[in-house]
């Protein structure tokens, strides 16, 4: 962050500002007064004209420093995608009738790179009737409550989008006892709670954690038989995606289950005893979170780069696991082909400027750009 | 069909595993953590040692050693040796005895323990009637003696441990025959020494605290007779034939006793005091020892004068006109003197003598004129200097290994060049495999070259770095030479000095290159100095280098300490690596990484500010990188200022507490009158101080960012010749990683040799690599086309390698404290990751590629990478594939310092410090085991001897 504003107030100084807009496979390249960005309209204005489309409707996107897509449409939001942009501007442009609305939001630049998570939540998946119900505001989730169908009722899996905020995790854990049945009767036994929350941290803000709340699991590896040092190590080594499964203190918020057969993942339907799941649920959420974390590269003190993935080999652990999932997936009722699909564009991140894979968006080719 | 087996269930591969893995901690180097107690079999010519933790350890010739613990855990008091037996009794401080053997089993001699034992008085006894305070082992072999607190001593059935009943010796029994106006009760209070009498096993000397001293009739029952002293009675030593005993008192005197059989009740032949005629301190132990030429040895410890010389650990030996007293650095837990064991000989004729100091073992050569020292193969005091570093180079060529040996038998001239007079037991392991060197840093400068191919870590050589600097303490003016008075006679002994007079001067990073003997040294002022093995002496200038990390950064002040002082003018180097090239980083941070590439004559180093390459050729500074954030004020001012913060912020809430205690006080004197005011005040303290109570231990949830700090520090610093920019080229590059997660490569331009000193080695940054998870990178690694690690410089050169595969594709693999990860060279892609955190909450504290060979199969071998984690495991991860393959727990994870200290070696085994003296050897590997495996067996005397002893021509030399 810190790096990113040093970028920006580098800039500044120059007065202007680049912006490299993209149209269908097309780019333009033009300078901006960063202190005065203007008018949206104005700037609408000269996007249609720079790009020869003065007579299109077009959706404008940028992306954020966090590689996120969003949109420009009103004085406020183009003001801000000015001031945070560093030291490029980087525009995307779509006509608003091929528009893919789901573009928007966190994690949009590399979602769907991701095997795992297509495969995981058909619901993403743009194949499907998009139902739009407003344009997305300029907001992204930092929280959600997962696999609510496959987990026990008294159980909760959190997820924290760190990677799309700016607050601090904030909370704490200590060590504690907690009771559990077991054939002897009941034990207590050690256990992990939730000790403090930060004010204004993301933990506090979601709601979704509190003070006492026992933590079971982090992203999908239980925590049972681990020390406290050990459970703090694993979640800030998951800091930027963490899944955290709690035991509410509270348990009368729980989210009530109405049937089976609505379950929005394909695993809930195959998934008849809750207990049995934890486990390979959790190397999935493993799998799933990897795209939150793509390291970055500069060569020859050019630009930085996301590290792109390389083409998987036959023998590689990523293959490995891929294919296993494929096969599962398969059996599952989910068609392959949008995975082989995938790799193949995986491994065609590499090339720079290709012309963009047709039904596929243009953005993933370039990587998220962030500079430092 | 394989691909879809999980990892770890692949039959073959969990066989191979087998042959290739195996965890064994298999000796401990070095001298034990806090000795308490020594004993010595003259028969087996084995001495044991042992410990405050209750750990026996024995040794005799070099790789002769056991190793034995008690239960207990508890101080080991005494140790005594069964005459003529493989057995030793011990008595711990919980007053439990008990008894070891040395068995053969499966070929090689083991140490057992066999029984144990509580004295146990009748009941109402109060404990001290049974608590041991002297134990004599009978030459028959038969029984115990154990002297009490209470005076009487019970005798014990070996190896039964039965207690005697009817045997034992009150000291109602003693006084009976002694007039009672020189003694009563009193003065038979606890046995101060047994003694058996050397030519007559029916004979036993008593020894009371008080100074009563009592010959006693083992046959007859009753004492024949008796001494009186007038001083406090520390110990009793019998003359070879008999005829006379002495004893040592509380108040530094000795007195000879004549044994005779006409006066029951004789005078002391002489009294004296050696240092006197001022108070002087206890001597507690003597030995008088006959020689051929007439002349005695009269050696003891202690005895000096009080007032001045109270505070030195010392022991005299008085040889005719000759004395010495040898003074110690730490306090002498024990000793023995090494002289002819053969019965028929009429003189002691004492050899050497052999002292267990609390931090290291000393051995007087007692024949050779001056008494020198002898150099102790084993028992090597590691912590003569505090360890600050270590570093292990395998499989030494030949011709360096006698070089080293060659320069540092140089420094070993004052040594005795007697055989080690410890020579028990037959060392029956292989010999080691290959020539190792274990290289450790210390606190006061010097870096100790160690053999550690086998069992025994013996010193090679010394080098000190201390010359190249101007100190405080000139290391000409000696505390040996100057300021002794002339009485007592002292001389400083043994190696053991803790004290640095300049903590900058600490050795932080070493790296030697085995083929060209070029040695890089850095230390805790950010000096780093490169040096080149030389057999002979000579006097050159140091080249001098100043690398300032910190060159576009501006208006920061480092507080921490002041970079040395180097020497101008040329300076005098012995024998050895003497150095050449001094490079002092600016600021003076501690130096954190190092390479040395001896083939391109390149050093990198690193500091918490940024890194460095210096060419140590043309003796020019290459480049230097600042790697810190710009916001990390803590890295910057060094780590002074940080202990400064503490120390003030401690001081500030110790004020706050007070200042809260007074204003409490003062508002409770306010309102005093008011109890419900007072009672509130009362409830609200006491909540305070229970919420303060309860208050769990809790640990922040929080994700790393660029602006921790310590981000900058340069963990981690590599050379490899790869391909950098594109994929036709291949380049010589330097690899930097830092504690933020960041590595940078630079490409690097080595002129070809026959213009290596015209042209400058130039440099260009070519990449920088940020992972996202920012952890701690702590190793760098270049996998060629094969995927085999690339080898080390020079190697290659030497035969000793395969030339790296350049054909195929150049991998890079990246360790963090958190993950491991495989890119593809030379476009950076992500290939493989590991995420050890996020599995398994543990982090990566060690990482090396070490070389794993089937014990099944001479043609097999692998390459994986051996990773200690905090937690004090070894997990054992495949290359290039990165599976954990197996995991072993080595260290306790609250033992720090030992996992810091760990190094492993290229063939799967390793050291880390159990104790600040001690390292612990372990092996991963089923191939290169470096174990002890001796035997030792009865003399073949023993039949003879029996009777010898039967009829009473006991020797002397059999018990100390």
């Amino acid at each position: 962050m810190n790096r990113a504003q040093r970028g920006a107030a580098g800039s500044r100084g120059l007065g202007t500002m680049e912006v490299k807009s993209k149209f269908g496979a097309e780019f333009r390249r033009f300078s901006l007064e960063r202190s005065k960005p203007g008018k949206f309209e104005e700037f609408y204005g000269l996007l249609q004209h720079v790009h020869k489309i003065p007579n299109v409707d077009v959706l404008v996107g940028y992306t954020d420093i966090h590689g996120d897509l969003l949109p420009i449409n009103n004085d406020d939001n183009y003001h801000k995608a000015v001031s945070t942009a560093n030291p490029l501007l980087r525009i995307f442009i779509q006509r608003k009738e091929d528009a893919d609305y789901s573009a928007f939001g966190t994690d949009t630049m590399t979602r769907k790179k991701n095997v795992l998570s297509n495969v995981l939540r058909p619901d993403n998946h743009k194949k499907k009737p998009h139902i739009v119900i407003s344009m997305p505001q300029d907001f992204r989730p930092v929280s959600s409550i997962i696999d609510v169908d496959i987990l026990p009722e008294t159980h909760r899996r959190v997820r924290l989008y760190k990677y799309g905020t700016d607050k601090p995790l904030g909370f704490y854990i200590r060590d504690g006892s907690s009771v559990r049945v077991t054939p002897h009767g009941l034990e207590k036994v050690p256990g992990i709670f939730i000790s403090r929350l930060v004010p204004g941290g993301l933990a506090q803000s979601t709601g979704l954690l509190a003070v006492n709340d026992e933590v079971l699991e982090v992203n999908g590896i239980e925590v049972s038989g681990k020390s406290l040092d050990q459970v703090t190590d694993m979640m800030i080594a998951n800091s930027r995606n963490l899944i955290i499964t709690v035991r509410p203190a509270n348990q009368r918020n729980n989210v009530v289950r109405n049937s089976r057969t609505s379950g929005s993942s394909g695993q809930s339907t195959e998934s008849s005893l809750p207990s049995s799941t934890p486990n390979i649920l959790g190397s999935l959420l493993q799998g799933e979170e990897e795209s939150d974390e793509e390291d970055i590269i500069i060569e020859d003190s050019g630009e930085p780069q996301q590290i792109p993935k390389a083409a998987p080999t036959s023998e590689s652990i990523e293959s490995l696991s891929q294919i296993e999932l494929l096969h599962e997936s398969t059996q599952n009722g989910f068609l392959p082909s949008s995975e082989l699909s995938l790799n193949h564009s995986a491994g065609s991140i590499s090339m720079e400027y290709e012309v963009p894979e047709p039904g596929r968006k243009s953005l993933e080719e370039e990587g998220t750009i962030i500079t430092l | 069909m394989r691909r879809f087996l999980r990892p770890g269930h692949d039959p073959l591969r969990e066989r191979l595993k087998r042959d290739l893995f195996q965890f064994n901690k298999t000796v401990e180097h070095g001298f034990p953590h806090q000795p308490s107690a020594l004993g010595y079999s003259p028969f087996l010519r084995l001495m044991a040692i042992g410990t405050r933790s209750g750990a026996i350890k024995l040794y005799g010739a070099p790789g002769v050693e056991f190793m034995g613990l008690h239960e207990e855990n508890n101080t080991v008091m005494q140790i005594h040796f069964i005459p003529d037996q493989c057995q030793l009794v011990t008595l711990l401080d919980d007053n439990s005895l008990h008894l070891w053997s040395l068995k053969q089993h499966g070929g090689a001699s083991e140490l057992r323990e066999e029984h144990r034992f509580t004295l146990k008085g009748p009941p109402g006894s109060p404990p001290s009637a049974t608590q041991v305070t002297a134990v004599l082992p009978h030459s028959s072999r038969e029984v115990l003696y154990l002297g009490t607190e209470s005076g009487s001593i019970f005798v014990l059935e070996l190896p039964s441990f039965r207690v005697l009943e009817d045997r034992t010796i009150s000291p109602e029994a003693v006084l009976q025959r002694i007039p009672e106006d020189n003694c009563n009760r009193r003065s038979c209070e606890l046995v101060e020494a047994l003694r058996e009498h050397p030519k007559n096993p029916d004979q036993i000397l008593i020894g009371y605290s008080r100074g009563l001293i009592v010959l006693w009739d083992l046959q007859n029952n009753k004492a024949t007779h008796h001494f009186l002293g007038s001083q406090q009675l520390e110990n009793l030593y019998w003359q070879r034939d008999g005829s006379k005993f002495i004893s040592c008192h509380y108040d530094g005197s000795y007195t000879q006793w004549p044994v005779s059989s006409d006066n029951r009740q004789p005078e002391p032949l002489e009294n004296t005091v050696p240092y006197g005629p001022f108070p002087c301190k206890a001597i507690s132990k003597i030995y008088w020892q006959t020689t051929k030429n007439g002349l005695p040895y009269i050696i003891f410890q202690g005895g000096m004068p009080r007032a001045s010389y109270g505070d030195r650990h010392s022991i005299s030996v008085i040889h005719g006109s000759q004395q010495t007293a040898f003074d110690f650095t730490s306090r002498v837990i024990d000793f023995f003197i090494i002289f002819s064991s053969d019965p028929a000989a009429e003189f002691d004729d004492p050899s050497a003598l052999v002292v267990l100091a609390e931090e290291e073992l000393v051995v007087i050569d007692l024949k050779s004129p001056g008494w020198p020292a002898v150099h102790p193969p084993y028992l090597a005091s590691l912590h003569c200097s505090a360890i600050t570093c270590s570093h292990h180079v395998s499989n030494i060529p030949l011709k360096l290994w006698e070089r080293i040996i060659s320069a540092g038998s140089k420094q070993n001239i004052h040594y005795s060049s007697m055989p080690w007079p410890i020579d028990g037991g037959t060392n029956i392991a292989p010999d080691p495999p290959q020539r190792d060197l274990l290289l450790t840093g210390h606190e006061d400068g010097t870096v100790r070259f160690w053999d550690a191919s086998g069992v025994c870590l013996h010193l090679l050589y010394k080098l000190s770095t201390v010359r190249v600097f101007l100190t405080d303490a000139d290391p000409n003016d000696n505390m040996n030479t100057l300021g002794e008075d002339e009485w007592p006679p002292l001389r400083k002994v043994g190696t053991f000095d803790p004290y640095s007079d300049d903590p900058r001067l600490g050795i932080q990073k070493i790296y030697l290159c085995k083929y060209s003997g070029y040695l890089a040294v850095a230390g805790t002022a950010g000096q780093v100095l490169v040096m080149e093995l030389n057999d002979e002496d000579a006097e050159h200038v140091v080249d001098h280098a100043e690398a300032d990390l910190l060159q576009d950064q501006e208006g920061y002040r480092w507080k921490g300490h002041e970079k040395l002082k180097t020497r101008d003018g040329p300076v005098r180097f012995e024998a050895g690596f003497q150095p050449f090239v001094l490079v002092q980083c600016q600021p003076p941070a501690v130096v954190t990484s190092l390479a040395l590439h001896s083939e391109w004559k390149l050093v990198a180093f690193g500091t918490s500010h940024g890194f460095g390459l210096f060419d140590h050729q043309q003796k020019r500074l290459v480049f230097v990188k600042c790697t810190l954030h710009p916001s990390d004020q803590l890295a910057l001012e060094g780590p002074l200022s940080r202990v400064k913060s503490l120390k003030k912020s401690l001081r500030q809430s110790f004020r706050r507490i007070r200042r809260s205690r007074v204003s409490s006080r003062k508002r409770r004197g306010v309102s005093g009158n008011t109890s419900e005011v007072q009672e509130a005040n009362a409830k609200f303290d006491q909540d305070a101080l229970q919420e303060m109570e309860l208050a769990p231990v809790q640990r922040k949830i929080e994700a790393r960012s660029a602006e921790d700090s310590f981000t900058g520090f340069v963990r981690t610093l590599y050379f490899a010749d790869t391909f950098l920019r594109d994929s036709s080229r291949h380049c010589p590059s330097l690899w930097a990683g830092t504690n933020g997660g960041t590595v940078y490569a630079f490409c690097l331009r080595v002129p070809p040799a026959e213009r290596r000193m015209d042209e400058p080695v130039r440099a260009e940054q070519a990449k920088e690599i940020q992972l996202m998870h920012r952890a701690p990178v702590v190793g760098i690694l270049v996998l060629d086309g094969r995927s085999t690690p690339l080898p080390e410089p020079l190697e290659v050169a030497h035969d000793l390698s395969k030339s790296p595969d350049m054909q195929g594709s150049h991998q890079l693999l990246v360790v963090s404290e958190e993950q491991f990860k495989v890119f593809t060279l030379p476009k950076v892609s992500s290939k493989l990751k590991l995420k050890l955190t996020a599995l398994e909450g543990c982090r990566v504290r060690k990482v090396t590629v070490a070389n794993f060979g089937s014990c099944k199969t001479d043609d097999y071998s692998e390459n994986d990478l051996a990773v200690l984690t905090n937690l004090g495991d070894i997990q054992i991860i495949s290359l290039p594939f990165l599976k954990l393959q197996i995991r072993y727990p080595c260290i306790r994870k609250e033992d720090v310092s030992g996992i810091a200290s760990c190094v492993f070696t290229k063939y799967g085994q390793g050291f880390y410090l159990i104790s600040p003296s001690e390292f612990e050897r372990f092996s991963l590997s089923t191939k290169w085991l470096v174990e002890p495996r001796c035997i030792v067996e009865m003399p073949e005397v023993t039949s003879n001897n029996h009777v010898h002893n039967k009829s009473g021509t006991e020797n002397a030399a059999r018990k100390s």
